[in-house]
């Protein structure tokens, strides 16, 4: 089995986000990680490889330094590491971004491809299924359990999360799942990994090296969407939680309401 | 000369890192306060290859090298002491002189095991009359056809009860030096835990590392095979000794742990603390505190570093070895007392981690050779 994992590396938003004089994403500032949904997209492909065997290849469009997330997916356990970068390709949004993944992964050979869900830098969800349209290849979003995967007959069985429930969805193979942090735990990196990913080499794309993709679809000039402003977003508090009865709850309730002069 | 450490050193960094906030950060304070060994903890470790790392891949291990395995302790330490000495007792005093003094039989019978983590490791050489005075070992081992019968005790066994595996020094005969002085030949063993005649004394209660298991280990005409023996026979004090000179690497990079550790959270408190209407920080004296703690933190992390790349560039390394465990051990100690003086009052409660740091760097002026000692192997090497 040949399972392709798109990673993307993003400023740790734990700590808070910094942000430049002109409104733009203070990225130095910041320390850089592999995006959790896409962590975890990573380790569910590494669970695959661990029960059925199988090569994982891990993708990533950035800069030079995107590298390093590679090389932590390798110590994790995958084994090859793609890296797509040129100045072509920058300011690239969702669309331009999914154009270059997929004249990347027209390279590749896959059953399954797995990407997070979402960036935490971006949070708009919007390249994996577009990456699936370019592919013409089917797609379950926000998977939250790989139930089951059948090589033999090509199919895969997924947990999908759906506001209060979730929906069971069997897929032909290939197709592309994009991955809930929730999915799993991902693993640690081992220390000998961490050095045989180093030892490793990198296999770096540019633009000339992505399949059927025209100019007019990458990097900035080719991102229908641009941003206009970015700024923090207002965290909610953390709540109140209190414990009472039926009837209490509905006083405290209400007098809350009444207190904030809601009601 | 470069001082920056590699793109694979800073990764191996992040990751001990990471294991230590989210995995031995949370069960510190629990394990000192209830002498709790984190056998929970050392099973997370052992999956990982923590318990492996300077072993070679061939032998079950991560295949790194000792600044690798430094930094790991050095992390761990930095969160919890306790820890930080389980990994080094079993790497560096028992893992290490099986891999340089053994048979190949005994690698793949005890190093493999060990160093994949499925077994825990230590190291026998302390007696209730041999501290620092390792010669005067009183413990007997005598060949008895084709077995050794072992007799005698050793006490402050980190490790002990808890490993599988056990290096173990003892007497096994007197022989004459060139000046036809009476000397006491000395000799290593790998004694396997539930070998019949090897039992455990009472459990140490200690001022810090309380969660490390500190044991007497007990040898009551304990007999174990001929082909147990490490190295040669006669080479006993020799093999102690190396293996000491890279015990006192994992020491020093637990008192190096321990010491950042206690400046990490101290420059987190004298940020918050206000007294007088102004943090703590805004203090001169303060401010002086904390240039002299990070200063002498820095000077041991480089002497420690220094000693671990002497261990995989060079043949000797014991005066390497013995500047950091001195260095280390010693701004460990200063650096906690000086965090638990700039927390005040809270500092001497267990409510701060800086009260536990304080009583766990203690022991590392003391353990694998006192502070006293490293000044000896020093100053030896200076006056030769």
């Amino acid at each position: 089995m040949k399972i392709v994992v798109c990673i993307k590396q993003v400023p740790d938003t734990k700590g808070g986000v910094k942000f430049n004089p002109d409104g733009t994403l203070d990225r130095s500032a910041m320390l850089a990680i592999m995006n959790p949904d896409d962590k975890a997209g990573l380790e569910a492909a590494l669970r695959l490889k661990d029960q059925y065997g199988a090569e994982v290849t891990v993708v990533t469009m950035g800069l030079p330094k995107a590298e390093e997330v590679l090389r932590e997916a390798m110590a994790m356990g995958a084994d090859r590491g793609v890296l797509v970068t040129d100045r072509v390709l920058g300011g690239a949004d969702t669309w331009a971004t999914s154009q270059t993944l997929a004249g990347a992964l027209r390279n590749l050979e896959y059953d399954l491809i797995i990407t997070g869900r979402q960036a935490i830098d971006g949070d708009t969800a919007q390249v994996g299924p577009q990456l699936s349209e370019h592919l013409g290849l089917p797609v379950i979003s926000y998977a939250q359990k790989i139930r089951e995967i059948n090589l033999e007959e090509k199919y895969i069985v997924v947990e999908r999360l759906y506001d209060d429930r979730y929906h069971v969805l069997k897929a032909k193979l290939p197709c592309l799942l994009t991955a809930l942090a929730e999915l799993n735990e991902p693993r640690y990196m081992t220390p000998g990994g961490i050095f045989d990913a180093y030892a490793k080499d990198i296999t770096v794309w540019g633009r000339n090296d992505l399949k059927d993709v025209l100019d007019s679809n990458l990097g900035l000039k080719g991102s229908p969407t641009q941003i206009a402003k970015a700024s923090d977003k207002v965290r909610k508090g953390s709540g109140e939680k209190v414990v009472l009865d039926p009837a209490g709850s509905a006083d405290y309730i209400v007098s809350k309401l009444s207190e904030k002069h809601v009601i | 000369m470069d001082f920056t450490l590699s793109k694979e050193h800073e990764m191996a960094r992040k990751l001990f890192h990471d294991f230590a906030e989210k995995e031995v950060k949370p069960l510190a304070q629990e394990v000192d306060e209830t002498e709790h060994f984190p056998k929970e903890t050392v099973e997370k470790m052992q999956k990982l290859g923590f318990m492996g790392i300077p072993v070679p891949k061939e032998y079950g291990g991560q295949g790194c090298d000792p600044l690798t395995y430094a930094m790991c302790v050095e992390e761990l330490s930095k969160v919890c002491g306790t820890t930080g000495v389980i990994v080094s007792a079993h790497t560096s005093l028992c893992c290490d002189p099986i891999q340089t003094f053994g048979t190949e039989e005994q690698k793949q019978k005890y190093l493999v095991p060990l160093a994949k983590g499925e077994k825990l490791g230590a190291f026998g050489l302390t007696e209730p009359g041999a501290g620092t005075d390792a010669q005067g070992q009183q413990t007997k081992a005598v060949l008895d056809g084709d077995e050794w019968v072992l007799n005698g005790s050793k006490i402050f066994i980190t490790n002990g009860k808890e490993a599988d595996v056990y290096v173990i020094i003892a007497v096994t005969g007197v022989k004459e030096d060139a000046k036809g002085r009476k000397k006491k030949e000395i000799s290593a063993f790998i004694v396997e835990k539930g070998t019949p005649g090897f039992t455990f004394g009472t459990k140490e209660k200690k001022m810090g590392i309380r969660g490390s298991a500190t044991y007497e280990l007990i040898f009551t005409d304990c007999r174990i095979p001929k082909e147990n023996l490490l190295g040669q026979q006669g080479k006993g004090f020799h093999i102690a000794m190396h293996t000491l000179d890279g015990g006192r690497i994992g020491i020093a990079a637990q008192a190096l742990g321990l010491a950042e550790g206690a400046l990490e959270r101290t420059i987190d408190y004298v940020k918050e603390r206000k007294q007088f209407g102004r943090t703590l920080g805004q203090f001169q004296n303060t401010q002086f505190q904390l240039a002299d703690m990070a200063t002498k933190v820095k000077a041991a992390q480089l002497l420690v570093y220094r000693a671990a790349m002497a261990k995989k560039t060079q043949k000797s390394y014991s005066v390497e070895a013995a500047m950091a465990k001195l260095c280390a051990a010693e701004v460990a100690m200063e650096v906690t007392t000086k965090a638990v003086q700039l927390h005040g009052g809270y500092g001497y409660t267990r409510e701060y981690d800086v009260e536990r740091m304080m009583r766990d760097a203690k022991i590392t002026e003391i353990y694998e050779g006192t502070s006293e000692v490293q000044r000896m192997v020093i100053s030896a090497s200076l006056l030769k």
